[in-house]
């Protein structure tokens, strides 16, 4: 690297979505680290105003394709809220294990696919699969069984049709649920397998301070919850988000930056979750953790790939516990009458904390929604770590620098939605 | 067995071009072909296509040419750096033959249509461009069934 350059990686590969970054250096210091995301995911706050409060879990599903479960059930809890109705417990677990389903295809996703190629040394999941495809066909099989829970529980698996506020449209068929039990089982081992692969890869000694936040679930691992909390103390109610948390806009980015009480930059996600409920994993997670090497908390970015793991494979004995704990709800949905209030909801969405919040008037029309997804509350620490990690390594030819920056955001698994992958390196200098 | 498979988000524009070819084949086809669509997930199409012969896949490109242009590929030999930039989705078309390929998943006959889209706009149907561009390759798709039965 020579004195005075400008990285710019316009469009990231694999990652969801179309983001770029951009790394500034003036006499060998890093002035200026950016993700730098252009596309608008938010125009649909401003799009719900004037629509109906049962709306919500089907439009907002509609940012991505990734992630879709976890855009209903922030919508559902917030819009629940606000009508002041609490789902019955039957219809918390069926919707637990929709979310579970959606952990494992994103994960399976961004673990085999999207990430391990970096540690690999792969261009690309495809050039990994041409010299390991029976590596790659166990990631995309578990893929596949998180989707098939996805599609029994919710109707498809890509933007599901069967949710609705105050639970589903229809209660799956207990005898559709057991049948995915088989293949639920070889997930798990499957898993447990992808965590062991994955605990051999080499990573950058580089370890973060952060401040991590997530939900604390009563249920166990953060899914669902009614709190969220933080590494530094933070323990509130999911009401108080807005006194907590500020988003603000930055010049080089379409989606809101967010700070957590005035100026304190945070991180949501597996890393968060995992060190702050490692303790509430089953035996089966937690003793493959330890397996792993990671201890009760998690602070390399890059081996988020083994935290990542590690939920796999609890989102896949959760799933077949609660598969064989299933009874149908009666009704799938209870009644949600529309109430003049706003309501705030929460879940973790595989990538972390996911916020809404809806204004409603008496007769339920939408008055006014927010709508904080967990890339953009991750933007400030990726930037941050990415100012730290490059620093570290300027004296890298800038091919390889390039190439260890792009792997560093991709270990926040950042989800931009919708796609590219295109990668058009320019370098200019300052 | 002989398949057809659009791909696309309905809901976006000329995404839906290649739904839009599904349903208009599916009107037409002989009853052997199966036609489905597919939405979004484009991984899903190595399962689609698993036990198939002979094998159509159509998606909307977005790669900056004419709105309306169609490409064309023959997935018997490995598709260029190009190809794989052009597709809307996580995985293009391109990327997902590649990785079946790799994957020892590919049908013994498979054939690519792209149709460069104008817009995507979310609620959006098809543009003019793409409406004309999807009789054209539903009609090519057609008469190649046709000719095989």
């Amino acid at each position: 690297m020579t004195h005075g350059s400008r990285i710019r990686v316009p469009g990231l590969a694999r990652v969801e979505g179309e983001g770029g970054l951009e790394i500034v250096t003036s006499d060998g210091r890093v002035t200026e680290a950016r993700l730098d995301i252009y596309e608008p995911p938010r125009f649909f706050e401003g799009l719900l105003r004037g629509r109906a409060y049962t709306e919500p879990p089907d439009i907002t599903a509609r940012i991505c394709g990734i992630c879709p479960v976890a855009y209903q059930m922030s919508a559902c809890a917030a819009i629940e809220d606000a009508c002041g109705v609490t789902v019955p417990g039957s219809i918390r677990a069926l919707r637990r294990l929709l979310y579970c389903g959606e952990w494992i295809e994103s994960h399976a996703l961004h673990v085999y696919l999207l990430h391990a190629p970096d540690f690999l040394g792969y261009e690309s999941g495809i050039h990994l699969a041409r010299d390991h495809p029976e590596i790659v066909g166990r990631g995309l099989r578990l893929k596949r069984a998180g989707n098939r829970l996805m599609e029994v529980v919710g109707g498809r698996s890509v933007h599901p049709v069967n949710v609705r506020v105050g639970g589903f449209y229809r209660a799956p068929d207990p005898a559709a649920l057991r049948g995915l039990a088989d293949e639920l089982a070889w997930a798990r081992q499957a898993a447990l397998d992808t965590v062991d692969w994955v605990a051999g890869f080499d990573f950058p000694d580089y370890e973060v301070d952060y401040e991590y936040v997530s939900l604390r679930d009563p249920a166990g691992y953060p899914v669902m919850g009614e709190r969220i909390v933080s590494s530094r103390g933070l323990d509130i109610g999911v009401s108080e988000y807005d006194q907590h948390f500020t988003e603000f806009q930055v010049p080089h980015s379409t989606a809101l930056h967010s700070v957590l009480d005035g100026d304190r930059t945070y991180l949501v996600g597996p890393m968060a979750r995992y060190s702050l409920s490692s303790g509430a994993l089953p035996d089966v997670a937690a003793s493959a953790a330890r397996a792993a090497g990671l201890g009760a908390t998690c602070a390399n970015p890059f081996r988020s790939i083994i935290v990542r793991s590690v939920e796999l494979v609890y989102a896949c004995d959760e799933a077949l516990r609660l598969i064989e704990g299933y009874q149908p709800p009666v009704p799938p949905a209870i009644g949600v009458p529309p109430a003049a209030a706003t309501g705030y909801g929460c879940t973790e969405a595989p990538r972390g904390l996911l916020y809404h919040r809806y204004r409603l008037t008496a007769d339920g029309t939408i008055s006014d929604a927010q709508i904080v997804p967990p890339t953009s509350q991750n933007q400030r620490a990726i930037e941050a770590d990415l100012r730290a990690f490059a620093q570290a390594r300027l004296h890298l030819p800038l091919d390889r620098l390039t190439w260890e920056c792009e792997q560093a955001v991709r270990s926040y698994d950042p989800c931009i939605s919708c796609a590219t992958h295109f990668l058009d390196l320019r370098v200019s200098a300052t | 067995m002989r398949l057809v498979i659009g791909v696309g988000n309905p809901d976006r524009g000329d995404d839906a071009a290649g739904l839009a070819v599904a349903r208009a084949v599916r009107d037409a086809a002989p009853r052997s072909v199966s036609v489905q669509e597919l939405d979004g997930d484009q991984l899903k199409l190595l399962d689609a296509w698993d036990g198939a012969d002979e094998v159509y896949v159509v998606d909307a490109v977005y790669s900056g040419g004419r709105p309306g242009v169609t490409y064309r590929f023959d997935a018997s030999r490995p598709l260029g750096a190009s190809f794989r930039q052009r597709g809307t989705h996580t995985f293009s078309l391109a990327e997902v033959i590649e990785l079946g390929r790799a994957l020892g998943r590919l049908p013994a006959r498979l054939s690519g249509y792209g149709i460069e889209g104008a817009a995507f706009a979310l609620g959006a149907g098809l543009s003019p461009e793409a409406e004309a561009a999807v009789r054209v390759v539903a009609g090519q798709i057609l008469g190649e069934l046709s000719g095989g039965d």
